[in-house]
């Protein structure tokens, strides 16, 4: 374990971010966003949840993938270059860290993607343990821990220093070559790390939202939860758009497009939403015209069918953010609670 | 509240009504969701307080789908949004039952982001949060939705029982229009990036748009594969714009300014700015026009008359 | 196979010949601009096809593994993409991607059996692939019985080889049949799976059924009729699909994702499959 003072903070940040792209949450006018460090900006590392998660790092809402020219009569194709340059993400949580491990179940299975994959072996994670969560998050309800969590670095905030832990090679190469501002800790200083541990994970024992219970969910409960009646009722006002989706930290549906610039097509890949319509549209038919279906799709995507693919991991890691977002609040602990609800009064 | 209720449960026992769309408790403190109620056991847990923001005339076009009557209760800024649907054809007025009840403002969701609140309650002119973390307070003039900070006063352009008729009486505060001139004397470089900085925080997540009591077409231009441009991303920055303007347009003399698209928008984008500035044109070009205030005629834009400004001469174009 | 490396990056593809089936339907036969296959394939597999700037879909290959040369697919004109494929020319290039998803069993589970094709229209494009496989390795197989209908004789597809070909190989039995009567038919008329409960039944027989979503309800619900089990019956589904590798979302029904894990699947699978299709 490493410390780093906080005084040192901005000076750590500036070394990063002038040997890679580094990216912090800054405080903005619709909330926290991750950003490009520069000088000028200035980290919000007090807000638990930002506005997007940084998956738009490694899996961009809009990226081109290959470029379409006709050059003498012939197509030629030309795919986008891989990302190459190393960058650090700082501040981020553990339930944004989870995702990402979701995320490299879908992508990182064979065939492997090769875009996210470049992104991935390229960013380093510095995530932050939670000092103060929010009456929303419920990530312990997904195995996670706020105080411990995952990435390359782990960081817990003390009262003058940060406390460092590598977990990972990579994250053990980046704290050596920054070591320069990191002082190795003594034994007061490991208690003190610990002792914010503890006062994460009394908090989190508070916190409303973390008995959340996943029984008759996960693999092997499609028949069990497909044909409950009780989706119609949930889903009736879902408005249909896409925020919980696209705030989501683990939705990785996406759509691939051409875009005819008029000299030459670019073929780009944007984030899509199985709440939209004409998501599984076709010139035949929609096997999911119900506001209804595609609702219960989501749900059961991250509840079901996604950990019988994805080796039990849910689609969910409790981060919160369409709890908070939704319009109609029709989020995924309306679905977990209603359904275990009335689940309890049937037995009664 | 008691009222509300006894209300609602009169005209649903009473066969008048065959459901009652209103609001009821989120799972998180200071979040109420839209909620149908079929019986009056279902009725206990209706609320209505100043929590509760959702705007709910859209969801009676789908409430239309179904056979009988609707019992549905409306804030004044709401009621403009149902009647400006049923002159559009796309609710029937035989099919609602309205219940206008008095509004003194909503509190925006914002005020309550990463604060661990457990649970809020209006205290004179304060908003006390118990929080995982302390007590705190806010003023509450600080924690409404930017639509209540200009609020258009407490009519309601339709009902079937008025609630509280001295609250029909409740004047406008503010004047909704100030943002719009400040922007509109800046220079054209400043208002574009502006826009241009307002947009890029766009996620596309369609919220503006399906929340939208105006945008109520049944298929969105932008969810047909007609339009080289989709409804999910910007394949350049400048989609995120020509999304928001053409649909800015499009709800142009339609919008009743209920400010339902900023309190849903993720990004907090202040989409109504777009809309008060046409009904700002409007206004100017055309007179006085509030989109919601009747149920019959035609608007502004869909109306020719003789007297119609010429389009250059006009002194706002 | 670049395919493997780059699972989104597609191959130039030229159409070097292109077959009016049917009023809706062409084959275009595709192959790599220098000549020769694209890629190896399996029957019943599929590949995404874009013309820039129009997008991409999903057809299945219906040429058989065992020809060389080339691959063709038989394209129905039913939608934005298939008007301007249907408007292209031999010469012009398309992009290709694939090939993805499972096959039909040829070389394990269908080895040696009887078997029965029953098709609907278009729906006799992925079958044609199996059938043709199946003709060329002749005496791996037993008895070949293909039913086939159409709404009408001009909608038969690959009617010339059926008669000049299939007709003619030892123990193959065809029967064509079109919805309604027609000048110059004195063949069957009625819809295929009334047809398919006339004629004899061989419940030796392994079934591979395609066509349309109603057209295949009804087939399986005559089959199980006259006795087959759902364990002898495949058919394919098809969803809406873009990525073609089980990550983009859209053909996901219950935990499996129709262009990776299908587009074939034994009936008794998908009867465990949520009722989504």
């Amino acid at each position: 374990m490493k410390k780093l003072e906080k005084d040192r903070l901005s000076a750590f940040l500036q070394q990063i971010g002038e040997e890679m792209p580094l990216f912090v949450p800054v405080q903005k006018e619709e909330g926290a966003v991750f950003t490009r460090w520069s000088p000028e900006v200035t980290p919000q590392l007090g807000a638990v949840r930002t506005v997007r998660s940084p998956k738009d790092l490694f899996f961009p809402q809009c990226e081109a993938l290959y470029t379409l020219k006709t050059e003498q009569g012939k197509l030629q194709i030309a795919p986008q270059k891989r990302a190459e340059e190393p960058f650090a993400v700082f501040g981020m949580r553990g339930c944004d860290a989870r995702a990402l491990q979701v995320l490299d179940q879908v992508f990182l299975t064979e065939p492997v993607d090769t875009f996210y994959k470049a992104r991935r072996e390229n960013g380093v994670l510095l995530t932050l343990a939670c000092r103060r969560p929010d009456t929303a998050c419920f990530c312990t309800v997904f195995q996670n821990d706020p105080a411990d969590p995952l990435g390359d670095v782990c960081l817990v905030e003390g009262d003058t220093c940060f406390f460092l832990m590598a977990k990972t090679e990579k994250g053990q190469a980046f704290l050596d070559r920054f070591a320069s501002f990191l002082t190795p800790c003594e034994e007061p200083d490991e208690n003190a790390c610990r002792k914010e541990q503890a006062n994460i994970r009394a908090i989190a024992a508070r916190l409303p939202l973390r008995d959340l219970s996943l029984e008759g969910w996960g693999p092997g409960q499609t028949d069990a939860r497909f044909s409950d009646p009780r989706w119609d009722t949930l889903s009736k006002n879902c408005l249909g758009c896409g925020t919980c989706t696209f705030v989501c930290p683990v939705c990785q549906c996406y759509d691939l497009h051409d875009y005819d610039t008029g000299h030459g097509v670019i073929h780009y890949r944007c984030w899509d939403s199985c709440m939209y319509e004409d998501f599984t549209r076709m010139s035949a038919g929609n096997n999911r015209p119900t506001r209804m279906q595609r609702y219960r799709q989501r749900f059961m995507h991250k509840l079901v069918y996604g950990p019988e693919n994805n080796n039990g991991m849910y689609g969910c890691v409790g981060c919160g953010r369409c709890v908070v977002k939704c319009p109609s609040s029709l989020h995924i602990v309306q679905v977990l609670r209603k359904m275990r609800k009335e689940e309890e009064h049937a037995k009664l | 509240m008691q009222r509300i209720k006894e209300t609602l449960t009169h005209w649903l026992q009473s066969g008048q009504v065959d459901r009652v769309l209103g609001w009821k408790e989120g799972d998180m403190p200071g979040l109420r969701e839209p909620a149908f109620f079929e019986n009056a056991e279902e009725l206990k847990s209706l609320c209505y307080d100043a929590f509760c923001g959702p705007n709910l005339s859209k969801f009676l076009i789908a409430a239309g789908e179904k056979d009988g009557v609707t019992a549905v209760v409306l804030k004044p800024c709401d009621s403009y949004s149902l009647n400006e649907l049923i002159r559009e054809n796309r609710v029937q007025r035989d099919r609602v039952k309205i219940l206008a009840v008095p509004c003194e403002g909503n509190i925006d969701p914002r005020v309550f982001e990463n604060r661990g609140v457990l649970s809020v309650s209006i205290e004179g002119d304060q908003l006390h949060l118990t929080t995982l973390y302390g007590e705190e307070n806010e003023p509450l003039a600080r924690c409404f939705l930017e639509r209540c900070t200009v609020c258009r006063g407490g009519r309601h352009a339709v009902y079937d029982e008025l609630l509280c008729p001295e609250a029909e009486e409740t004047p406008q505060k503010g004047d909704r229009f100030e943002a719009v001139r400040e922007l509109e004397e800046k220079s054209e470089e400043e208002r574009y990036a502006f826009w241009q900085e307002t947009f890029s925080r766009c996620i596309r997540c369609n919220a503006c748009r399906n929340a939208c009591p105006a945008c109520n077409c049944r298929e969105c231009v932008f969810d047909g594969a007609a339009l080289d441009s989709r409804q999910k991303a910007a394949a350049v920055p400048f989609e995120e714009s020509l999304f928001h303007i053409v649909r800015a347009y499009h709800v142009t003399g339609r919008c009743t300014d209920c400010g339902e698209c900023s309190r849903v928008c993720p990004s907090h984008i202040p989409l109504h700015l777009l809309n008060r500035k046409m009904i700002l044109d409007i206004n100017t070009l055309y007179g006085p026009y509030q989109a919601g205030d009747s149920d019959k005629g035609r608007s502004p834009l869909t109306d020719y008359t003789p007297d119609d400004c010429e389009p250059n001469q006009g002194k706002g174009a | 196979m670049p395919s493997c490396n780059e699972p989104l990056i597609p191959q130039v593809g030229v159409i070097t010949a292109i077959t009016e089936q049917t009023p809706d339907v062409r084959t275009f036969r595709i192959e790599k601009p220098e000549g020769g296959k694209l890629f190896l394939h399996q029957p019943g597999q599929c590949a995404m096809i874009g013309v820039p700037g129009a997008g991409e879909a999903m057809f299945s290959i219906t040429s058989s593994p065992t020809q060389e040369d080339y691959q063709e697919f038989s394209i129905k004109r039913c939608g934005s993409l298939t008007d301007v494929l249907h408007a292209l020319e031999p010469g012009d290039c398309v992009t290709v991607r694939g090939p993805y998803g499972n096959a039909f069993p040829v070389d394990t589970a269908l080895k040696g059996k009887n078997l029965l094709f029953i098709a609907g229209g278009i729906g006799l494009a992925p079958l044609r692939s199996v059938i043709r496989y199946a003709m060329d390795r002749r005496e791996e197989y037993g008895t070949i019985q293909i039913v086939y209908g159409a709404r009408s004789k001009e909608d038969l597809v690959d009617l010339a080889e059926i008669e000049t070909m299939w007709k003619n190989q030892p123990d193959v039995h065809v029967y064509l049949t079109i919805d309604r009567p027609q000048e110059g038919w004195d063949g069957h008329v009625g819809f295929v799976p009334d047809y398919v409960r006339e004629l004899p039944v061989d419940l030796s027989q392994t079934v591979l059924v395609c066509g349309p979503p109603i057209m295949i309800k009804f087939v399986l619900a005559a089959l199980t009729d006259l006795g087959y089990r759902k364990d002898q019956v495949y058919t394919t589904l098809e969803l809406r699909m873009k990525c073609g590798i089980g990550k983009c979302g859209r053909c996901n029904i219950g935990g499996k994702y129709v262009c990776k894990d299908g587009p074939v699947f034994r009936c008794d699978e998908i009867g465990e499959l949520p009722d989504e299709y």
